[in-house]
């Protein structure tokens, strides 16, 4: 048994807007960091290998496969996951981002286990980007060309970024 | 009406939590204090287990406990089931939950560690040493038929099964045949790879001696049995539930895998909360695989092309066990006839071992490959003949008024292939209309003059769904108004909470939003047999909506008594019953349900109303009248006769790049037919997702095993599973012709979508090329070979072509 495998370190870092810490082995994965230790399952692992894309979160704004960083790497950094899109109502609900709205009304899910990764992803790629300009075909590959799902042949999703995008028009 | 929702594209009621993140899946269940096993598979495709040195990983921090077979007791030390028993499965295999002295794949599990966490428990595996002797593999189909080596040594020829269905004398038939071809092809191996793997968490309570497993399963009540018969527990004591499932595609049908045993077993002796959450790797090398088949075809056929005979013999691979049987090898045998009439019909499946991973259903679950032979058939015949392919197609096509039309096989179910109902040439004129056949030559004139090749192809499907025994469901209204529904069956993504409500909201005359759908967790409803061939609509959803016309045919009686009128004077909607035409004399469903439970004590508000002194009763009459029982509430269960048969076409237009040749489908035009249609936007989405998996099958998947059996693509990076750009737009049209054999007149849709792929994207590509297919998937590379090589066949379309100059 090596020793530094085993080593710990205490996090400190923002989730979903939220001070988290965690104290976790310095090999623990960003993803099983998220899951495991502070209990946000909402973040998947597909293939922990960085390919299907399910893990991805928010670090400081941009898509990051969680399932390639380590926990002890988002020292200070703020993350966002899934379990952070929608925002309070104050009337006891919840606001859905525009790209939860879509997936919904679009049909962009089947069994949901990619979906977080693929909202993520969207809705970094919506934020960062003029609300009012026009969407183009090109930018919806790119939001989705990178992750993977198995049920539901995508179309439903690219739909879905499209939907999104004029609920995000709309709203401007 | 607007509780009448069947038919409407209801939207889902489980993205809810879904798409925020509070699904709960297998490896979201359990805390930091559930232990966690990992397993040490072979690195051998076959080989003898000398020793098994675990000294290495004791001193690991964080090791609970180490198992080897040496530690499987009872009846867990004896194989794993064969599933599904078949007489001509005559040298059935199958693996034990850890390796007994010999493993036959790369993957297969032979010791388990738990640990208290999985990074540990990895720690662990990697220094237990395992020494082997190895022994030759066999890998592949043609492999095992030479039988140079065996896979089981007592099973010489590696032949598990040889399934013949003949439906007439095929020799003379075929002597007697105007024209007759012989070919052989080929198709590979994929698998299901839904996004998350499998998993089981395994919780045990000693005070109460009683176990919860959580199992991400297509099939939960035969877990559970599987696992009290293995762990010797009483049926009682066991609970299974299919949490939220991220995808199965048929591999989650498969049971008891070792780790649903082994997992419980754990947790029981460990007294302790255990899980195992499959990774990708172990995913590849240990979950099942389909497809592999050498199909050699002769076929006799006239000068019009309609088919006098055919004879099909297959070697199917299945891998280094037949836990599952024979059924892919039967569904093969049966559906690839198709919506044809075949005359005189012989096939022959060789079911034969290799040293890789098990071949289990995959989506389309062996018809995929039947559809390629029939429909590559067909073209060989248009092609010869000088036809057009859609016109050899349409002179042998069963006709709509043919049904019921017996194909006199015997299907998976060992019930008779007997088509119910369809229009097929129906099928056709939609789909030559939705791809443009007609216009094929023009588009081809067009993308020549860009320097592309273009070519169209198509291929049809019958498809046997929703087979028995049975599914049951159960429907209760609560005294709130709620209306709970559940059934045995699981899902894992096809949005069954949202089609059973629909179903029960139309039949029952109630809010959809007042039920509440649960699947797949026996401590709601312990009988069912599970999520596979396209069966939970059919199944499911007819038992559901049988249960709720029980429930509604109660609840009329009740009103009727209080309203004093005849229960055929009442109906129902929007959760209340009331006298047709006379708006008033009604009653809430959710006070009938109260009314239905004869009270002593009143222990709520609503509950008032049914204790013994709340109003006058007939002191005359028993309070639950004989024959009766209390509360609003019914079980009922479909059992159908038989499968119903769905069908459907497929077409594809590719493009090919003569530089690169990148293969690409500019368009996939699908008309399916399932009968009455529950929620269109589901359909649609299986279909869309169907597709997709038949694009890979047909382009890119394919489980690249070496000569030694080691898997060289296990993993997302090498094993190409399409991203979005590799999915073409696809255009759908339905068709409904419903079924008669059951109450809702639904046909399944699951797998349809798939069917077709491989077949239809062969016949374009080689229209495109004027070479022979003979083998899918095909990549660019195997395309480029393909043409370079001087004894590729050229078609003889591509010949005419040429000969009238329309295409160099």
């Amino acid at each position: 048994m090596t020793a530094s495998v085993d080593a710990e370190r205490t996090v400190t870092l923002t989730v979903n807007g939220v001070p988290r810490e965690a104290t976790v082995p310095v090999r623990r994965l960003l993803s099983d960091a998220l899951r495991h230790d502070l209990g946000l399952t909402g973040t998947h692992v597909g293939c922990e290998h960085g390919v299907c894309g399910a893990c991805t979160v928010l670090v400081d704004g941009a898509p990051v496969r969680s399932c390639l960083v380590l926990a002890v790497q988002v020292e200070g950094a703020e993350v966002r996951t899934v379990e952070g899109l929608a925002h309070d109502d104050h009337q006891g609900g919840q606001v859905l981002h525009p790209v939860q709205e879509a997936f919904r009304e679009c049909h962009a899910l089947q069994c949901g286990f990619c979906t977080p990764g693929f909202l993520m992803t969207i809705a970094a790629g919506l934020e960062n980007r003029d609300a009012s300009a026009e969407l183009t075909e090109e930018e919806v590959e790119e939001m989705v060309g990178g992750n993977l799902c198995r049920c539901t042949g995508y179309a439903n999703i690219k739909k879905a970024v499209r939907h999104a995008a004029a609920a995000m028009k709309d709203a401007e | 009406m607007t509780t009448k929702v069947f038919g409407e594209p209801v939207r889902r009621r489980e993205d809810a939590r879904l798409i925020t993140g509070k699904g709960r899946y297998l490896d979201d269940i359990g805390s930091t204090a559930t232990l966690a096993a990992a397993f040490v598979r072979s690195p051998h495709a076959h080989a003898r287990i000398l020793d098994i040195d675990v000294t290495g990983a004791l001193d690991v921090e964080g090791l609970v406990a180490i198992y080897t077979y040496e530690d499987l007791t009872g009846p867990l030390a004896e194989p794993l089931p064969v599933l599904i028993p078949h007489p001509q499965l005559t040298a059935p295999r199958t693996g034990f939950p850890l390796a007994n002295g010999e493993v036959n794949h790369v993957g297969e599990p032979v010791v388990m560690v738990v640990a208290t966490d999985r990074y540990l428990a990895e720690d662990a595996a990697e220094r237990i040493l395992v020494t082997y002797e190895e022994l030759p593999p066999v890998v592949g189909v043609d492999a095992a038929r030479e039988a140079r080596h065996a896979v089981h040594a007592e099973i010489p020829d590696n032949v598990a099964a040889r399934h013949h269905q003949e439906t007439g004398d095929v020799e003379p038939a075929l002597a007697a045949a105007k024209n007759t071809l012989s070919f052989t092809q080929y198709i590979e191996r994929s698998a299901c790879m839904p996004m998350e793997g499998k998993g089981v968490h395994a919780r045990w309570d000693a005070a109460d001696s009683s176990l919860r497993v959580y199992t991400s399963t297509q099939a939960s009540t035969s877990v559970r049995a599987a696992i009290a018969a293995k762990l010797e527990l009483s049926l009682d004591k066991v609970e299974v539930i299919a949490p939220d499932v991220g995808g199965g595609f048929g591999v989650k049908i498969v049971h008891p895998w070792p780790e649903e045993l082994l997992v419980p077993m754990a947790a029981i002796a460990l007294q302790a909360e255990v899980k195992w959450a499959e990774d990708r790797r172990e995913h590849f090398v240990s979950s099942a695989h389909e497809r592999q088949q050498r199909q050699e075809i002769t076929v006799g056929y006239d000068d019009e092309g309609r088919i006098t005979a055919l004879d099909v013999h297959i070697w199917h691979d299945n891998g280094a066990y037949t836990p599952y049987g024979i059924i892919v090898p039967i569904v093969t045998a049966t559906q690839l006839v198709g919506p044809y009439v075949i005359p005189v019909y012989r096939v022959i499946v060789e079911s034969v071992f290799t040293n890789t991973v098990i071949v289990t259903p995959y989506r389309g679950a062996g018809r995929p490959q039947g559809c390629f032979a029939m429909e590559r058939t067909m073209d060989r015949i248009a092609d010869a003949l000088g036809l057009d392919r859609a016109v050899v197609r349409e002179r042998n096509l069963i006709q709509p008024d043919q049904f019921p039309y017996d194909h006199h096989l015997t299907f998976q179910d060992g019930r008779p292939v007997i088509y119910d109902s369809g229009d097929y040439p129906g099928l056709m004129a939609k789909l030559k209309k939705l791809v443009g056949w007609e216009e094929a030559e023009q588009l081809r004139a067009d993308a020549g003059a860009r320097g592309r090749m273009l070519g169209v192809g198509m291929a049809l499907y019958v498809e046997g769904t929703g087979p028995g025994p049975y599914e049951g469901g159960h429907v209760q209204v609560l005294g709130s108004g709620k209306v709970l529904v559940s059934t045995g069956l699981t899902s894992q993504g096809q949005g069954h909470e949202t089609a059973f409500a629909q179903i029960v909201a139309t039949e029952l005359g109630v809010p959809i939003e007042d039920i509440e759908v649960t699947t797949g967790d026996t401590r709601r409803f312990g009988y069912a047999v599970g999520t596979f061939a396209s069966r939970a609509a059919v199944m499911s959803g007819n038992a559901i909506a049988l249960a709720a016309r029980g429930v509604r045919a109660k609840a009329l009686r009740i009103a009727a008594d209080v309203l004093e009128v005849d229960p055929g004077d009442l109906e129902i909607d929007e959760g209340v019953v009331q006298v047709k035409g006379t708006p008033g004399a009604s009653i809430p469903l959710r006070t009938v349900a109260v009314l239905s439970n004869p009270l002593r004590y009143a222990f709520d508000e609503a509950a008032r109303q049914a204790t013994q002194f709340a109003g006058p009763a007939d002191d005359t009459r028993p309070p639950v009248a004989e024959g009766d029982a209390p509360g609003l509430e019914h079980v009922d269960y479909y059992s159908p006769v038989r499968s119903t048969f769905a069908s459907g076409a497929h077409a594809a237009i590719v493009e090919i790049d003569p530089a690169t040749w990148e293969i690409d489908v500019v368009k996939y035009a699908v008309v399916h037919d399932c009968g009455n249609i529950v929620n269109p936007m589901i359909v649609e989405g299986q279909v869309q997702g169907g597709v997709a998996q038949g694009v890979g099958g047909a382009l890119y998947e394919r489980m690249a095993y070496d000569s030694a059996g080691q898997l060289q693509n296990a993993s997302f990076m090498d094993f190409l599973m399409p991203y979005s750009s590799e999915i073409p737009d696809v255009v759908i049209d339905h068709q409904e012709t419903p079924s008669p054999l059951n109450p809702l007149g639904l046909k399944g849709a699951g797998e349809a979508g798939v069917i077709p792929g491989t077949a239809a994207i062969a016949s374009a590509i080689e229209d495109a090329v004027g070479r022979r297919i003979t083998a899918m998937p095909i990549s660019p590379t195997q395309l480029y070979d393909l043409m370079r090589d001087q004894d590729t066949e050229r078609t003889a379309a591509a010949a005419r072509r040429a000969g009238t100059g329309a295409m160099a």
